[in-house]
């Protein structure tokens, strides 16, 4: 991936390099995280019950690999987005708009 | 037979040059099949492992760990024990292991160095002070000690501290829990294991889970990398992977893993004697016994695996520091860590059945688990043994999340995140 326009190519940047799909690479501390992306609220919250909601509220994938994830551009264009992203090596592998879906990556996941 | 540890046995080795000290635990191959098998070789599976044998009586007992003993967040955290939290289900089950803490080293006859130096947290606003007030009250309710230092009792007790008003971080007041201090962390995990292997538990290192053997939503055997091992009982006690053991399992958990770092800088003479933390700017501070200033920070803000944390945390952190004690800002940083925190949306543990019968989850502890160790493991050893939680840990369930009865402890423990 490259690097932001303000950096050079090669130079060891010690946090993550976040591609916001509206304003280009920018550091992480522009940006706020939102956890696992892709989320449906239940469509018929009145034919719910209590299990499904503590499930849709809190239980999330807490995946050791390739995670894809919601950011937001806190200190940009405020946009949400969504990242594809690897939780151990870090990497940032995509990043797409909202309501779209994933582009293809090999979603292996390491234990 | 297990020789005691004493000034006897220190003398007669002093006389060997120390080169004749016998192994603390065996290393056993794993038995066929044990009556349970613990996953997790950190602090709070050994305590689990321990109480099950001296409590319950149950010593048909393994303990299983992927790398070595304590080498995961038992070894990784910055050794703070306290008990003042806000709630009265955390405050009696972290006020329960504050008091095993008080009598361990006599109890597993190996010295983890605790050190009641105090625990001080500081307000830095109008907002800290009202919420420190309102835990201090409710941790007095609850039997924990607790009090409340003007910034002048600050400043006689901690001398070095900067509470300029004037400055970045004005101290306005402080909590004090004089019974809270560290602890030896590497000590825990092999005092706990020494005992434990005393009373008949075996240890096994190096041995990954891969997967559960479950029939009929009950579990029947745990796959390792040193084959298939048959368990009436299994409990999971993983921190960071629990997800990960929950998904071989076939069951989810409310939990993020987060990295979370600590620093020591280099050593210098005594010259901090307590442990100050601010949750407001995410720092907390203390000094080893080796003269290192040992620094937790806040935890990254995102899912991650790998053992490090990020460079704007670290920066944060140390720029509060050098705030709160302009001494510190010449001290070079000698080492820097992260270790993976399972946290829950209340920030409060899970201590509970599962979805599968036999398996019991111990997790969630999220940024605070050290402290909680003795605690932890004789309530979950309870809870394994009877197949029902103690009254201490029972509204810690996987259902409360379905329940709504969250215990949120997120700004009220003052802890930094």
């Amino acid at each position: 991936m490259a690097p932001p326009p303000w950096r050079t190519e090669g130079e060891n940047i010690e946090m993550l390099v976040i591609p916001c799909p509206h304003c280009g690479p920018r550091c992480e501390i522009e940006f706020s995280y939102g956890g696992q992306a892709h989320i449906a609220r239940p469509s018929d919250p009145a034919a719910v019950d209590d299990q499904e909601w503590a499930n849709y509220v809190f239980l999330r994938d807490n995946t050791k690999g390739v995670f894809l994830e919601r950011w937001v551009h806190t200190h940009g264009c405020r946009k949400w987005f969504n990242v594809a992203r690897h939780t151990v090596t870090y990497e940032v592998l995509a990043s797409y708009e909202s309501g779209k879906k994933p582009p293809k990556l090999t979603l292996e996941t390491l234990v | 037979m297990l020789s005691r540890y004493s000034i006897f046995s220190l003398a007669r080795n002093a006389l060997s040059y120390h080169e004749d000290w016998p192994r603390a635990w065996r290393s056993p191959e794993p038995k066929p099949a044990y009556d349970v098998v613990i996953v997790g070789g950190g602090g709070h599976g050994l305590a689990t492992a321990y109480y099950l044998a001296k409590n319950h009586g149950i010593t048909n007992v393994a303990v299983i760990e992927r790398g070595w003993l304590g080498g995961g967040n038992t070894g990784r955290n910055t050794t703070v024990v306290r008990s003042n939290y806000l709630w009265d289900e955390s405050a009696a089950l972290y006020e329960h292991a504050l008091k095993l803490w008080e009598g361990l080293s006599q109890e597993l006859n190996f010295n983890v160095m605790f050190s009641q130096r105090g625990v001080l947290n500081l307000a830095h606003n109008q907002h800290d002070l009202r919420e420190l007030q309102r835990r201090i009250n409710a941790n007095r309710l609850n039997g924990v000690d607790s009090e409340f230092l003007s910034p002048r009792e600050i400043k006689s007790f901690v001398p070095i501290i900067d509470l300029r008003a004037g400055g970045r971080y004005p101290g306005l007041g402080a909590a004090l829990q004089r019974r809270g201090g560290t602890a030896r962390h590497d000590a825990v995990a092999w005092g706990y294991a020494r005992a434990a292997d005393a009373l008949g538990v075996d240890i096994i290192q190096e041995c990954p889970v891969t997967g559960f053997q479950i029939e009929n939503g009950e579990v029947r055997a745990v796959e390792t990398g040193k084959g298939t091992i048959r368990a009436n009982k299994v409990g999971i006690v993983v921190a960071g992977h629990c997800s990960v053991l929950a998904g071989m399992a076939g069951f989810r958990l409310p939990i993020h893993s987060l990295p979370l770092q600590a620093l020591v800088s280099e050593p210098v003479k005594p010259v901090l004697d307590t442990v100050v933390m601010s949750g407001a700017v995410h720092a907390y501070i203390s000094q080893s016994d080796k003269g290192e200033l040992v620094i937790g920070a806040g935890v990254d803000p995102y899912v991650g695996y790998g053992q490090r944390g990020s460079l704007p945390v670290t920066e944060e952190t140390l720029a509060a520091v050098c705030e709160l004690f302009p001494m510190f800002r010449r001290m070079r940083m000698l080492r820097q860590w992260g270790g993976i925190v399972d946290v829950c949306p209340d920030a409060s543990p899970i201590l509970s059945k599962t979805p599968v019968r036999g398996l019991y989850i111990n997790c969630g502890w999220g940024t605070g688990g050290f402290k909680a160790t003795p605690g932890s493991g004789w309530a979950f050893a309870h809870t394994v043994a009877n197949d029902a939680p103690h009254s201490l840990n029972a509204a810690f369930s996987l259902d409360r999340f379905r329940t709504g009865y969250l215990i949120d402890e997120h700004g009220a423990a003052a802890v930094a995140h």
